[in-house]
């Protein structure tokens, strides 16, 4: 599914730069369900930015579904995005002045799917996320846990190859967490590709490959259980069915 | 370009956006407001003052009696000069290029006016027929005083549409008598005048008659003439000619200035045009002013707004919008803001004016107000432009940061 071979990113600073991923390379097939973990400045953003076409790199390549992503024009890489990629982010990202029903359904709007259409593939993601009945609210009427549901709607409403999750629980609690991470474990049950970033060891013990980032550089990989997660206690997924039906905190 | 969904989505980022939306939409149509407003404003007090010139001839010099300044072959200084009939012939013989001429005798102390019962005051002017040039008295009904009632000092009057009003009421005047003093005049002419309103309230009647009738001997207060191709130099020039003339028939010096007076019309006349140029200035100066300051105020707004929105854009961006997609919504909603409320300011602005006009009394100083359409649409069109161009760039630069640092801004 997505290629990275020999991949480098810097930052330039006041003096000098921040060499943020060094000679990386990692192969995601189709169908797996990855977190990506690394304490901060481990470069484990920057990476998805990358993986995002959110942000460009120096060297090596990136190849997503057969296509190298370099040099793309402005226009070309939100093509990508939008027929690739989607995005759920920490901070959820919903435009404030749209109903759930509106934010789900806005990546069809660039693809120039009629209204009618969209708002009726977006009430049925929705529906997928247990928040049919907040269709048409706004998302300051909503839980945190709720508002992150719509966020992953709308992050697979395009159907896309991958998701990207950056951070995906950092604002939510514990409970919610759990309900989110188990929704991101039946979807990718459905086949979804989901790659999450995260520095929880529960949210990366949740999936079923961890890519552990030190200093820009792959320090392990491999299924949970063969890494040392740092917090044994929730290594095992206990409650993956079923939680996906929940309604919400 | 602008299909339902599209428009949608610009109509809905408007209504979120409720006060930035306004305080634009209010920029603008402020701005429009305040300068067809002046525009109207400068144009009426323009008209009022035209108005009120357009009863006298532009083209006239009056000249009246004074007392002398300077001794002269034995004559002492403060010495009254009278005006008189043989001044007035002497003024339409020798003086070069006159066309019309008229003399005024003034009768002194208030006239009672009466016709039946009704009584009341007006000002009663003795006047050559020549007067109804300088004056440009409009004859309504009847006719102007003529050479024949001059000859024979009939007892004849001309009276203005308050006169009739007050003294006969709905009756036609014409042929019926009023009395002036004590002494009884048949109305032989109604007339109306476009000039001050206290034009409407005089009375003509030949000046023989009033020197007659009124003790005035041969004596003449003002002539008044106009000239043919009058301009600042020659008008100076018969003013000259005027000078020389009088200080040869009443033995006066040359270059008495106080001995008689001259009121040079003419020279009035291009003091009101340059006084014109001044207002004319003037708006445009302070209309400039109000579009500068609209079209920074545009421009401020705009530039706010697209900053406000970095992170909003790039989120459309993750989404898949193209820069494209983002600018021209952006460029779209402030050209809609922009021409909807300069429109809105534009209509309020005229649509002031035109009550104004309607309903303002009229009055000496302010009439017609109206403003020039083609400048308050050049002035609106030029706050759209500036309101898209503010718009624009900042939007284009929004649009090219990737979209990973403007989802960082807060």
């Amino acid at each position: 599914m997505l290629a990275l071979e020999q991949l480098n990113k810097s930052y330039p600073l006041a003096r000098g730069s921040l060499h943020v991923i060094r000679d990386l390379d990692l192969r995601v097939a189709a169908g797996e369900f990855v977190s990506i973990m690394g304490s901060s400045g481990s470069g484990k953003s920057t990476l998805l930015n990358i993986l995002g076409i959110l942000d460009d790199y120096d060297s090596g390549t990136y190849t997503l579904d057969g296509t190298v992503m370099r040099d793309l024009s402005e226009h070309r890489a939100a093509q990508y995005r939008n027929r690739y990629i989607g995005f759920v982010f920490q901070s959820f990202n919903l435009l404030p002045f749209k109903s759930a029903v509106e934010n789900v359904a806005l990546p069809l709007f660039y693809r120039k799917v009629p209204r009618r259409e969209r708002n009726a593939r977006a009430l049925d993601y929705l529906d997928r996320v247990g928040l049919r009945d907040w269709a048409d609210h706004l998302p300051n009427e909503l839980s945190g846990g709720q508002k992150q549901r719509v966020a992953v709607a709308r992050s697979l409403i395009t159907q896309p190859r991958i998701v990207l999750a950056d951070e995906p629980t950092g604002a939510l609690d514990t409970t919610t967490s759990d309900q989110l991470m188990a929704l991101f474990a039946d979807l990718n049950a459905e086949g979804a590709t989901i790659i999450v970033v995260t520095h929880e060891p529960e949210v990366a013990a949740r999936t079923q490959r961890v890519v552990r980032l030190v200093d820009g550089v792959i320090a392990a990989d491999g299924p949970p259980e063969a890494l040392a997660l740092g917090t044994t206690e929730l290594a095992a997924p206990a409650y993956v069915d079923g939680a996906a039906s929940s309604a919400g905190p | 370009m602008l299909d339902v969904d599209r428009w949608r989505e610009i109509t809905d980022s408007l209504r979120t956006a409720k006060l930035r939306t306004f305080a634009t939409a209010l920029s603008v149509a402020w701005g429009i407001f305040m300068l067809v407003i002046l525009l109207g404003a400068g144009r009426g007090i323009q008209n009022g003052v035209a108005h009120n010139f357009r009863d006298d001839a532009t083209n006239s010099l009056w000249l009246y009696g004074g007392s002398t300044s300077r001794p002269f072959r034995g004559y002492g200084v403060g010495r009254a000069i009278q005006l008189d009939d043989g001044d007035y012939e002497a003024v339409r013989k020798s003086i070069e290029r006159v066309e019309y001429a008229t003399g005024r005798f003034y009768l002194r102390g208030e006239f009672t006016v009466r016709v039946g019962r009704r009584t009341s005051s007006f000002d009663v002017r003795a006047v050559h027929p020549g007067h109804q040039y300088l004056e440009r008295t409009i004859i309504t009904d009847g006719r102007f005083i003529n050479d024949t009632d001059l000859d024979a000092r009939r007892k004849v009057a001309v009276i203005g549409p308050e006169v009739v009003t007050q003294l006969f009421g709905r009756r036609d005047p014409l042929g019926r008598y009023l009395d002036i003093g004590g002494t009884t005049y048949r109305v032989v002419g109604v007339f109306t005048d476009d000039g001050w309103q206290s034009e409407l309230s005089k009375i003509y009647i030949p000046i023989t008659t009033a020197q007659t009738v009124y003790g005035g001997g041969n004596r003449i207060d003002q002539i008044m003439f106009t000239i043919a191709d009058a301009t600042g130099a020659s008008s100076r020039q018969t003013e000259g000619q005027l000078r020389q003339l009088m200080s040869a028939r009443k033995d006066f010096h040359p270059d008495d200035e106080k001995a008689i007076r001259i009121r040079n019309n003419v020279e009035e006349a291009q003091k009101i045009t340059g006084l014109f140029d001044d207002i004319d200035l003037f708006v445009w100066i302070v209309g400039i002013g109000t579009i500068l300051a609209g079209m920074v105020g545009v421009s401020n707004i705009m530039l706010i707004s697209v900053r406000e929105r970095t992170k909003e854009i790039g989120l459309r961006k993750a989404l898949g919008a193209t820069p494209r997609t983002i600018v021209s919504q952006i460029v779209v909603e402030s050209l809609l803001i922009t021409s909807g409320s300069g429109y809105l300011g534009m209509v309020s602005g005229l649509g002031l004016i035109e009550v104004i006009a309607r309903y303002a009394p009229e009055n000496d100083y302010f009439r017609d107000p109206s403003a020039n359409l083609s400048v308050v649409v050049g002035a609106t069109v030029i706050l759209v432009v500036c309101g898209v161009l503010a718009g624009y760039f900042p939007a284009r630069l929004a649009a090219r940061i990737q979209p990973v640092e403007a989802l960082r801004a807060d």
